[in-house]
């Protein structure tokens, strides 16, 4: 089959879904692959490279809409780009479904199949299809150089012979994977980097990055990530109120502010409003990885770069990826791959649409004539459930004192228990069988305790000699052997014979072993 | 005056045992409390020659250099990775040797019976003593024997499957006849009511038919413990050595024999005991069988493993200031030891922390990782407990996993309804990169699907363990 890749139609996109790296492995797959002339161009990739990893380059997108069985691109379709789509045809790309009403439609009128990037489930066999979660990166990788590019000053503190430098304070609201991805640049760039998130999960992985989480004293429920996939969910009103105190409290410290809390299907929740502005010191910066949903600060004009009055810069551009379109073409187009490699379980260049799978099912939207949109939930769920974590409470020394003496007296008892229990059975025992065998069962109740006391102290690397030791010494049955070797019975003698045998094996075999075993350890 | 020095032996001999055990309290001593063994057992045979009641002497000497040179042999030939294998194998030796010790006294006690009172006064040695017993202690006597062939016999099945399953003879999956644990309790029964069929008789059938019952449930007990279970079976079978011991040396009326075979019996009784608080198992649920007793499906494990070539390994382990290895039993199968060991001397040439996390359940017997890693001359000082290396994984660079499974399966703590939910394992998640070493992609040998392998700080380095850490010592520097 034929897979193909248009040039991407709306201003300043400069990605591509398709690279010739990516066309390659395509063609492992056994799809012959078709691009438009110019595609890759923006993104770094000429339309010789294409041709030089097999692909054809065809003039026009009609040509390649009317050739290419699959057509993969990055943003939704236009509805011209639609109205080429035919049914057999699928179309792999970006599609927000619960925004974009009308295009859905359009594209369920026409037949063709459309699997949404935006849609895969967030599962771990996903991830490597999970085009949000590459772009989030990229976006907040980019965010940090952005701010950096508009922030008058070092992000590492430094002392110099021509002054002092404090280090930059960065802010991150929102540890998602693209809040994650500006922290590690941040952190890394020498800054000073806080971060913030609903979900107090996160607290550890924000830590990992090095970075300071943002401690909300808040008494209510906290939010459990895993009964919504991992993302964040709407918090109460209450919460709120303690979040943008937390953050009056802090904003007049911070020097670089990066937003990028959404809530799915959600308007991004205004977090950074414009008082806290006001609070921060000119030459701030504010970065707005939220704009295109209407932005996390007060401030935020989608797609422009504002000053406010106070001198504080506000990004709002929604095409961070985009400014990277390199990188950014390079991931989406193996999130792509990916999604044939899962298309394609045969590897033989031919679709296998399996709506059984979890994963297609939950990224097709549209699927022969039928609207598949919303999926059912998975029957995974993404990330277990958390588990309430106790903290050992600080006991007070006289808590532990009291502890210890418990610990002491339910020993005591349970001592006493064991020898009182113990000496009663024996005495019982000592009632009934006649002296002879008691004085064998004293010795042997006496080894039986001997045995428990010294091997309590074994270390635990010497087990395996020690197992050896004691199968050698197991061996000691020989001298029962040896003892009734001499009866008269020849069938006595016969099997005792092979009992020393045996046991003889065992004696010399065991010390052997245990000795070569012991030989090997020693000192560094 | 005979009777009084061979006494005198044993308790010397029995002081030696305990010193020889105690010895093991730490690698410098352990070398010496062997010698402690040795002795011991020379002086406890040499006494019993000389002492009453040893007869043919020649027999006996025979048998024994004959015995002794094939142990010699064996033990010297056989391959430290073997080892599991061997103790196995010689545990069913002592078990088989009970049974056959057992069966002796029953024929001495027929033999006895049918002679007139006369005869028995002339009678000397092992005979002598039964013949001197009043009724009461002939039917103590019986219980011993008896007792004595039933925990033998048990062992010896038992020991045969166990080296089974560890040298790879047997399938290793937890298997069971039809019937499961009813079998076996109706084995137990079985002998339970021949053992008043035989005190009321003393006849021979009944004992015979108890042995099968015994051979019986020591080879299903066994046969239905999965193999990731061997360790705690095999601690518990040395167990029952001791316990066959001491139980004959009741019937023999024999000091030295009880208390060896009480030691034997309770440590090997304390090491199992050990083994399964190491696997948060109940000893119980051990002994009845391999896994099970989970309450709903085991969480799916989701994602890819994703591989890395020999330069990726490479190139980290170079990078990483801090390196854990947790060897497993694949390093064992692999002999990759030596190869492990010549990493860790290169690692720490390059001024890189190497330390090795054993679990207490690793490999097929309790410390079989310390002794091949012994063998291998990395240094113990290095090789680390869990319970002291655990907390360290978050700050370490580099774990490589080499060809364990279970005991670093993430399922054990998040997962609720895995088989083995609770059991403490290595957190070695919680380093910055993992990578195992690992054949293929198949499971460990529980056949737990391991979560680890899907995280995205794991790497898998596929093949052989041996080969791959070869590979990789020339692009070490």
């Amino acid at each position: 089959m034929l897979i193909g890749s248009p040039r991407e139609r709306l201003e300043g996109e400069a990605r591509v879904a398709m690279t010739p790296d990516s066309a390659t492995q395509l063609q492992k797959l056994g799809y012959q692959c078709v691009i438009e002339s110019g595609a890759g161009k923006s993104a770094g990739f000429s339309d010789d490279l294409y041709r030089a990893a097999g692909v054809t380059v065809v003039d026009t997108a009609d040509a390649l809409y009317a050739q290419a069985d699959v057509i993969a691109k990055v943003r939704p379709p236009l509805a011209d780009e639609v109205s080429k789509l035919a049914p057999g045809k699928t179309l792999i790309s970006f599609f927000y479904p619960a925004q974009n009403k009308d295009l859905l439609e359009q594209a369920k009128s026409t037949g063709a199949n459309v699997i949404a990037m935006d849609m895969v489930p967030r599962i771990s066999r996903a991830q490597k299809m999970d085009a949000l979660s590459s772009m989030a990166n990229i976006a907040g990788y980019r965010a940090v150089i952005e701010a950096g590019n508009n922030f008058g000053r070092f992000f590492t503190g430094q002392v110099t012979a021509a002054g002092k430098i404090p280090p930059a304070k960065v802010l991150v609201i929102g540890a998602g994977v693209a809040g994650l991805a500006a922290v590690g640049t941040s952190v890394s760039l020498g800054a000073i980097t806080y971060a913030f998130d609903v979900r107090p999960e996160v607290a550890e992985q924000i830590e990992s990055m090095g970075a300071n989480f943002v401690f909300l004293d808040f008494a209510g429920p906290a939010q459990d990530g895993a009964a919504t996939g991992g993302y964040a969910a709407p918090s109460s009103p209450e919460f709120r109120e303690a979040q943008l105190k937390k953050f009056r409290e802090i904003a007049p410290d911070i020097d670089i502010v990066i937003t990028t809390a959404l809530i799915p299907g959600r308007d991004a929740p205004k977090l950074w409003l414009a008082d806290m502005v006001a609070m921060m010191k000119p030459g701030s910066v504010i970065v707005d990885l939220a704009a295109e949903r209407g932005g996390n600060c007060d401030l935020t004009v989608p797609d422009q770069k504002i000053v406010s009055d106070n001198g504080v810069t506000v990004i709002g551009y929604t095409d961070f990826p985009s400014r990277m379109a390199a990188q950014s073409s390079t991931l989406y187009s193996t999130n792509i791959r990916h999604m044939m490699t899962d298309l394609t379980p045969k590897k033989d260049g031919a679709l296998f649409h399996n709506m059984e799978d979890d994963v297609i099912r939950g990224a097709t939207v549209t699927y022969q004539g039928e609207i598949t949109y919303p999926p059912p939930p998975p029957k995974i769920q993404a990330i277990a459930a958390q588990k309430p974590k106790e903290k050992a409470k600080e006991l007070t020394p006289e808590e532990k004192r009291a502890a210890e003496a418990a610990a002491f007296k339910a020993q005591t008892k349970q001592q006493v228990g064991l020898l009182v229990i113990g000496g009663a059975l024996i005495l019982l025992a000592g009632l009934f069988a006649p002296a002879s065998f008691m004085s064998h069962f004293i010795v042997f109740v006496l080894a039986c305790f001997v045995g428990f006391q010294v091997i309590w102290n074994v270390s635990h690397s010497l087990h395996t000699p020690l197992m050896a030791v004691t199968n050698a010494i197991s061996s000691i049955i020989i001298l029962g052997a040896l003892m009734q070797i001499g009866s008269g019975s020849w069938l006595v003698m016969l099997l005792g014979a092979v009992s020393v045998f045996m046991a003889g094996i065992n004696i010399f075999g065991g010390f052997m072993v245990t000795r070569r075993m012991l030989a090997m350890f020693q000192k560094s | 005056m005979e009777y009084g020095f061979t006494t005198a032996a044993y308790v010397v001999a029995a002081v030696l045992f305990i010193q020889s055990l105690g010895g093991l309290s730490g690698q410098e001593s352990a070398k010496r409390a062997v010698w402690y063994g040795i002795v011991g057992m020379a002086l406890a045979v040499l006494a019993t020659l000389y002492g009453p009641g040893a007869g043919n002497w020649l027999i006996s000497l025979v048998m024994i250099v004959i015995g002794g040179a094939i142990g010699w042999v064996v033990a010297q030939r056989v391959q430290m990775t073997e080892m599991p294998q061997l103790v196995a194998a010689m545990h069913s030796l002592v078990g088989l040797a009970a049974v056959l010790i057992g069966f002796n006294t029953h024929i001495e006690m027929i033999r006895l019976a049918g002679m007139d009172e006369a005869t028995r006064h002339a009678l000397t040695g092992f005979a002598a003593v039964i013949a001197h017993k009043t009724p009461v202690e002939i039917n103590i006597l019986r219980v011993e024997t008896f007792l004595g062939i039933f925990i033998g016999a048990v062992t010896f099945t038992g020991s045969i499957i166990a080296f089974g399953k560890l040298a790879g003879k047997v399938d290793g999956k937890a298997k069971k006849l039809p019937g499961g644990h009813v079998l076996n309790a109706a084995a137990a029964i079985i002998s339970l009511v021949m053992l008043f069929f035989y005190l009321s008789s003393g006849s021979t059938l009944a004992i015979v038919i108890m042995t099968l019952a015994a051979l019986f449930i020591g080879y299903h007990l066994i046969m239905g413990i999965g193999g990731a279970d061997m360790p705690v079976v095999v601690s518990m079978l040395n167990s029952y050595s001791g316990w066959a011991a001491a139980a004959i040396g009741f019937s023999l009326s024999n000091d030295l024999l009880i208390v060896v075979g009480a030691l034997v019996g309770s440590s090997g009784a304390i090491l199992s005991y050990i083994m399964c608080k190491a696997m948060n198992r109940s000893f119980i649920s051990v002994i009845l069988g391999g896994f099970g007793g989970t309450t709903g499906p085991a969480m799916a494990v989701e994602g890819e493993q994703v591989a890395i070539d020999t330069e990726g390994v490479a190139a980290a382990l170079n990078d990483a200031d801090s390196v854990i290895i947790v060897p497993g039993y694949g390093m064992a199968v692999a002999q990759a030891q030596g190869a492990v060991s010549e990493l860790t001397r290169k690692l720490r040439a390059a001024g890189k922390e190497v330390r090795f996390a054993i679990h207490p359940v690793a490999g097929r017997l309790p410390g079989h990782m310390n002794v091949l890693l012994a063998e291998a001359k990395v240094p113990y000082d290095i090789v680390l407990e869990m319970d002291e290396i655990n907390d360290d994984f978050p700050n370490t660079d580099v774990v490589i996993v080499i060809g364990s499974n279970d005991i670093v399966n993430p399922a054990a703590q998040e997962d609720p309804n895995s088989p083995i939910a609770g059991m403490p394992v290595l957190e070695v998640w919680k380093a910055k990169q993992v990578f195992v070493s690992k054949r293929g992609q198949g499971t460990g040998y529980s056949g737990i699907e391991n979560p680890l392998f899907y995280k995205d700080n794991t790497r898998m380095y596929y093949g052989d363990a041996k080969d791959s850490i070869n590979k990789l010592l020339p692009l070490i520097n």
